[in-house]
């Protein structure tokens, strides 16, 4: 794993600055602010209902934030218009929870539709290129069949080799381990950890499953209630002196964050019961 | 009391930024239209979907509405003996009303509720966040071609249902119930003007099929992603196209046939 020093060298490809965000009058995201470094695999993980899919989509410009600066490549995200942000998007690859491969195209055509979307390339070299990407995947034998003959894992994998068929600069994983099984699970591991090495890409993991997400990633940050509460290397944030921090690392039910959801005296509760029948 | 009045406000503003989004979001797509040639074989894909996958119902309801008009017109005039107007009673009725409203209607409860269905459910499986996200804009990847196919076949639909409904009732009041042939066709083609039926029907067929798809595609586009969401969209679309139509249709017709 490398060292603090090897992250702090590389350039961010990603400055979030001050981030505010409120949805429904509710504040998710007061004030954070996160480097992502070019070319290595950030983590970004917390609790469920934190806004971590949140902070992607805000990253991806599918979400405005109320103030505070994001840039991304350089570019300011906020203030893109809409033909420049989709452009930009280009450059981004984003494998979704669901997967979200179209339902009505088989394997071979969703890895192929960015290819015809987005360049003029002949169809021999399209059926190339997807043929590589679904053999980067592991896939290639699949590639008739359609999304609802795939399993949870293999759907991934092959919106995983969607998501990469432009060659982009970023790509985000959202929670790519959820509901997945031992093997499936390994299987995605594996596979982040190569496509960021063989091709530079700069990662970005929104995910709760602790140990696989320490296990590949340079950089992990921990947000919770809003803020970031903790960051650094995988090693540092193993030895972070925040109780909050640990208790979410080592998954303990009760701690700062509270077992019980706020609630009333229980006496009142009771007593108010027994009045009530 | 307050407390009613405010929530009355409320859903006032709510139905207000729904208008407002839904303004939004027909300029974008009508006005962001994709490359001829990415877009013709996407709006020729959804002309076959909303269309020609709508013409059973449309040509079997046409052919049974144009039997019981011919029936019933028949009984009614013959009391007059008036029978021979039946072709025309037949004509005026289908092209004038019943074909562009009952197609209109037809059309929101099998294409409107399928199109809403389908582009809700592509927004719950993060579809359309994925086409965002890869740089393609579903406002016109997915949501113009239906829209101008619901455009284009919603008045042929209309048409195909006054001709079969004519049919039909040719089949009970000549074939059947024995009107002369000459006098059914001779009558409607005295009477059945060509700019003030037929092109007014297509003219309410033309608007009604603007207004059910926009609804069907705008109620999928924003709904609440979950089952229970679409579900409700599905609901809203075939209601208020419902509604639209037989509002719209009075209106019309009162600027239409309403000098008297």
């Amino acid at each position: 794993m490398p060292s603090q020093n090897r992250f702090m060298d590389s350039a961010s490809y990603i400055d979030l600055e001050n981030v505010v965000f409120s949805r429904n009058g509710r504040r998710i995201f007061d004030g954070v602010s996160l480097s992502i470094p070019r070319g290595r695999i950030t983590a970004i993980m917390g609790p469920s209902g934190t806004g971590k899919t949140t902070l992607l989509r805000l990253i991806g410009g599918q979400l405005r934030p109320d103030s505070g600066r994001i840039s991304v490549a350089g570019q300011q995200v906020p203030a893109l218009g809409r033909k420049a942000l989709y452009r930009l998007r280009e450059k981004m690859g984003m494998l979704f929870q669901s997967g979200a491969l179209f339902t009505d195209l088989s394997v071979y055509e969703n890895v192929a539709f960015p290819l015809r979307v987005h360049t003029s390339l002949p169809e021999d070299m399209i059926h190339d290129i997807v043929l590589m990407k679904l053999q980067a995947v592991g896939l290639r034998g699949a590639r008739d069949l359609m999304p609802a003959e795939l399993s949870g894992g293999m759907t991934r994998r092959v919106a995983l080799a969607r998501s990469i068929a432009l060659d982009p600069e970023l790509i985000m994983y959202d929670e790519p381990f959820a509901g997945q099984d031992p093997i499936a699970m390994g299987v995605l591991v594996k596979l982040i950890r190569d496509l960021n090495r063989t091709m530079g890409l700069t990662s970005v993991l929104v995910s709760h499953d602790v140990p696989e997400s320490l296990s590949i990633c340079h950089f992990a940050c921990i947000i919770a209630d809003g803020h970031v509460i903790g960051q650094g290397t995988p090693e540092q944030l193993r030895n972070h002196p925040s109780e909050r921090v640990q208790q979410f690392l080592q998954g303990q039910p009760d701690g700062p964050v509270p077992f019980h959801y706020p609630a009333p005296d229980p006496g009142q509760d009771w007593f108010a019961t027994g009045e009530g029948a | 009391m307050i407390h009613r009045i405010r929530r009355l406000g409320r859903q006032g503003i709510e139905v207000l930024r729904a208008l407002g989004r839904s303004g939004v979001f027909l300029f974008g797509a009508l006005w962001g239209l994709p490359r001829p040639s990415e877009g013709l074989p996407l709006l020729i894909r959804q002309l076959y979907v909303v269309g020609v996958l709508s013409l059973a119902i449309v040509i079997v309801s046409g052919l049974f509405i144009g039997m019981v008009l011919g029936l019933q017109g028949y009984t009614i005039l013959s009391d007059y003996g008036s029978e021979d107007a039946v072709g025309q009673m037949i004509a005026l009725t289908l092209v004038r009303e019943l074909g562009p409203v009952v197609a209109a209607l037809l059309f929101a409860g099998r294409a409107g509720s399928a199109l809403t269905a389908e582009i809700g459910l592509m927004k719950a499986t993060e579809q359309l966040s994925s086409l965002e996200m890869m740089g393609v804009d579903p406002l016109r990847r997915v949501i113009a071609p239906r829209l101008w196919a619901g455009f284009i076949a919603m008045p042929l639909l209309a048409v195909i249902f006054s001709t079969v409904g004519i049919w039909g009732g040719m089949l009970v009041g000549v074939e059947w119930l024995g009107v002369f042939e000459g006098s059914f066709w001779g009558n409607m083609q005295a009477s059945v003007s060509f700019v003030d039926d037929v092109l007014n029907g297509v003219i309410k067929s033309i608007v009604f099929g603007f207004f059910c798809t926009w609804i069907a595609v705008f109620q999928g586009y924003d709904c609440v992603p979950t089952s229970a969401g679409i579900s409700s969209a599905t609901t809203k679309t075939v209601v208020y196209s419902s509604l639209a139509v037989l509002g719209l249709d009075f209106v019309l017709t009162a600027v239409m046939f309403g000098s008297f």
